[in-house]
């Protein structure tokens, strides 16, 4: 086999290549996290799975993490960057809290923070590999905010990562209303969740659903999705085609 | 060199704290290495460990860096061939002779399957005793599916008294 050292052509405005780091590709990876606003406040669904190329290999990797006192924060991508978001998230709540002014960092302003950080990240060619929803309740103002490893972010009633964006918006654009119940809204989320579990090969089936109010946060145990398969096609797919078996 | 670093933590914790460190800590600055270098190293590790604040406690660490509790962990190449034994054979509760022949038999079945295992197997167990290892030649294994019990030669075969079946 013959290796040969990547080469820049003349006109390359990248520097040596030797003395920078960038993540390439994601090793162990999280999928589709769909979220909506509600009456109260933000739901957030994420299943359990931490892929690993197409091997489901951890099946109870929490993918959604309180920030502070009135955010939620969910991540698919690479779950080695998500703890690393984490850890620098629990420093600037550190430093929020150390001033002891009454004073809390809100889901806007967290969502701002990581905006910036995955957009600096994305301009020095390193990025942290994640599709973040970042949802939560201050003054009574609810919230919901997503952000890219590229930067891109913006807020919505809903949003969704991954798969969920394909799999999961068209429903919630159809149905989404304001001022959803507790339950249609967990009802909504299991049908997009349900969808993406039938369709997405790196969807698992076992998830939380985890809610924000201004009273504060709760995650839901880990449960599973009932799915039908009793279609008549799939129980004869033969039928009908003559020689098929 | 990951090795190497990794007996540098806890002497830190010993001087800092006055006392070793907890597999957390042991696992999370280990992790440190593995998340701050991954386009430079491809290494998946497993850290274990006991502590009196949490028990014995297994920290997997893949490439990439995460970091991630479980109740077991497996790597390495022939780790593949053991997902579904571990999905059947692993039960909450065992005891430590139990786990042992466990985590034997299954080195024991990716040997059979995977050609970068073989050889022996090393055991180490870990609690509020201390630090005991185990070993267990190649050829005292238990034998899997089309695996022969080994014969000197093929003249004992022959010679034996009774006439030996035909293994098809």
């Amino acid at each position: 086999m013959q290796f040969t050292a990547s080469k820049q052509p003349e006109n390359c405005l990248l520097g040596p290549e030797s003395d920078s780091q960038r993540t390439l590709y994601p090793y162990v990876t999280g999928t589709s996290v769909v979220a909506l606003k509600y009456k109260d406040g933000v739901l957030m669904a994420a299943d359990m799975g931490g892929s690993y190329g197409s091997t489901l290999r951890y099946k109870s990797v929490e993918r959604m993490k309180p920030i502070g006192k009135h955010s939620l924060l969910g991540a698919s991508g690479e779950i080695s960057d998500f703890q690393e978001i984490l850890k620098y998230l629990d420093e600037l709540i550190l430093y929020d809290n150390m001033w002891d002014d009454g004073n809390s960092l809100g889901p806007k302003e967290v969502h701002n923070y990581l905006t910036r950080v995955m957009y600096n990240r994305r301009n020095k060619f390193n990025p942290l590999w994640n599709s973040l929803v970042l949802g939560g309740v201050k003054k009574g103002e609810k919230y919901l905010g997503t952000v890219s490893m590229i930067g891109v972010n913006f807020e919505d009633n809903h949003v969704a990562t991954g798969f969920g964006n394909h799999l999961a918006r068209p429903i919630l654009r159809q149905e989404w209303h304001e001022n959803l119940s507790f339950e249609d809204g967990v009802k909504l989320l299991e049908k997009c969740m349900r969808v993406l579990l039938y369709r997405d090969r790196s969807a698992i089936n076992k998830l939380q659903i985890a809610k924000i109010t201004e009273e504060g946060m709760t995650i839901s145990q880990p449960y599973s999705l009932k799915t039908y398969w009793e279609f008549s096609a799939f129980e004869n797919p033969t039928q009908g085609a003559v020689g098929s078996w | 060199m990951t090795v190497c670093l990794t007996a540098f933590f806890p002497c830190m914790n010993r001087i800092q704290l006055g006392q070793s460190a907890t597999s957390k800590v042991a696992a999370n600055l280990i992790r440190l290495l593995s998340y701050n270098n991954k386009t430079m190293l491809e290494t998946g590790l497993i850290v274990g460990g006991w502590d009196k604040y949490e028990g014995g406690k297994i920290y997997a660490i893949p490439l990439g860096g995460t970091l991630i509790e479980q109740p077991f962990a497996i790597g390495g190449s022939g780790s593949s061939y053991l997902y579904g034994f571990f999905d059947q054979a692993w039960k909450e509760g065992m005891t430590k002779d139990e786990a042992e022949q466990l985590v034997v038999k299954a080195v024991s079945l990716a040997i059979a399957r995977d050609g970068a295992s073989g050889g022996v197997v090393r055991t180490v167990i870990i609690n509020s005793e201390g630090v005991a290892r185990n070993f267990y030649p190649g050829d005292k294994l238990q034998l899997w599916h089309e695996e022969l019990e080994p014969q000197n030669s093929l003249l004992d075969l022959l010679n034996s008294s009774s006439p030996e079946p035909m293994n098809i």
